[in-house]
């Protein structure tokens, strides 16, 4: 069988690309393995946010989140698409600070937000422990329920002629196609390595490693939670360095339930819940909102977050390989992410100029460049 | 009723014997709508031992109280179909 692209991954990733290249006019292919968007687009809470760790971050960002706009009225019911607002929780004058900043760096750049005083953050949010210094608000974040997401972005590529060969496992990338573990070989001019987490056992030597994180899920209380909300903390917390680390992080789902988060560990590979990390996690979260502990929780999981050195997504051209692009390393922002990741990753096969310039995701960038080689 | 403890169910009192469940006491004042599922479906107790959760009520203003393990007390307030 022969295609234009091959795409390895059904993850929201591997799907939002599949979709762009099919309707860029590619016969496409998408090999998965298990489910549609069974890995980090199951495990994750379905932020859809704006970041300014680095400009390059704000970019992909803000493009994606205003293509999630776009399809705003496409989206089926079940992919619970609804734009809540994110509510960056400031806990003293320092990280009132940091609002500012972030206020100032959001405006310039077009993003309208709105800064809370200690007054009207508990006004937004009544369970939130008193004595909190502030907040920020961006309205136009939202959230979604990823593997619906997922599967309409499937839907839509094989609307426009994709193929999809579920429970079909790889064996090798080749230069002319990729051989299936069944014998098969599909054969195309380009493929593309969408597996998140795992993308370094087909290509090895990239910048991608696994951080693990986990969430919990409370029973229904609506209301109880009303916009997404992340303590500023995060920021000077130790979530930027390769030590562990917690913050709090709550997000309303449309059902009322609560989704809990977040942790970060690296160099873990093993799926079970970590019961120490649990509990700090849920510490902090109650630090913010003591209520949350009366609450029941209905399920704890553990995921794997695509990490790359730099905190940016490889998208373009595996290095050393004349076919073989890569569209993975999104970290915790790839379903935020993985829209603008789709288009740039299609405007590339297909030769087109992008909206966003796309040299700071590209895999031979020199800050993953030497990572890859140091830890491949 | 020598031992027994006054409750409000739906703010309507209920009279149980001591030691009664909240669960007795919620289908004694004839309610069979304990609570309703996530696609709005009536639910009512199953196992009766606390482990298939389909007889929560709130239970003075705690929501997702399994009824079926929490013993009737003077003053309770409960609350169904929620």
């Amino acid at each position: 069988m022969n295609f234009d692209a091959i795409i390895i991954g059904a993850g929201i990733v591997g799907v939002a690309c599949a979709r762009e290249c099919a309707l860029g006019g590619l016969r496409v292919a998408i090999i998965e393995r298990a489910v549609i968007g069974g890995g980090a687009t199951a495990e994750g809470m379905g932020h859809i946010v704006v970041m300014d760790d680095s400009e390059a971050q704000f970019a992909l960002t803000r493009y994606s989140q205003q293509l999630w706009q776009e399809l705003a009225t496409e989206w089926p019911a079940t992919a619970e698409y609804e734009q809540c607002g994110t509510l960056w929780v400031a806990a003293d004058d320092e990280e009132m600070a940091e609002v500012q900043r972030k206020r100032d760096f959001y405006g310039a750049r077009g993003v309208a937000t709105e800064v809370l005083d200690a007054r009207q953050l508990a006004e937004a949010e009544p369970n939130l422990r008193a004595g909190l210094a502030g907040g920020l608000f961006v309205p136009s974040d939202g959230v979604s329920y990823p593997p619906c997401a997922a599967g309409y972005l499937l839907a839509e590529a094989q609307r426009h002629s994709a193929q999809l060969f579920l429970g079909k496992t790889v064996a090798a990338i080749k230069h002319d196609g990729v051989q299936l573990s069944d014998g098969a070989f599909l054969a195309a001019r380009f493929i593309v390595n969408a597996t998140g987490s795992w993308s370094p056992e087909l290509t090895p030597g990239i910048d991608v490693q696994k951080r693990k994180g986990h969430l919990v899920i409370t029973d229904r209380y609506p209301g109880f939670v009303r916009h997404q909300l992340i303590e500023l903390g995060y920021l000077k917390s130790a979530h930027s360095h390769n030590a562990a680390s917690v913050a709090f992080n709550a997000q309303p789902r449309k059902t009322g339930q609560i989704l809990i988060g977040s942790s970060r560990q690296f160099g873990v590979n093993t799926r079970a819940v970590d019961a120490p990390m649990l509990s700090w996690m849920l510490r902090r979260a109650t630090e913010y909102m003591p209520q949350l502990a009366q609450l029941s929780a209905l399920r704890v999981w553990t995921g794997f977050r695509a990490a790359t050195s730099d905190h940016l997504p490889l998208i373009g051209p595996a290095p050393g390989h004349d076919n073989l692009f890569l569209a993975t390393g999104h970290e915790g922002l790839g379903i935020t992410t993985s829209l603008g990741t789709g288009r740039l990753l299609a405007d590339q096969l297909l030769q087109r100029p992008s909206a966003i310039p796309r040299e700071p995701y590209l895999p031979a960038r020199a800050s993953v460049q030497k990572q890859g080689a140091a830890h491949g | 009723m020598a031992d027994a403890v006054t409750l409000s169910i739906n703010g309507q009192t209920q009279r149980m014997p001591a030691g009664s469940t909240v669960a007795a006491a919620v289908l004694l004042k004839g309610v069979t709508t304990f609570r309703r599922s996530v696609t709005g479906e009536a639910r009512a107790p199953l196992c009766g031992m606390g482990i298939c959760y389909e007889c929560r009520v709130t239970v003075n203003g705690q929501a997702h109280a399994r009824s079926c393990q929490i013993v009737c007390a003077d003053g309770m307030e409960v609350r169904t179909d929620e």
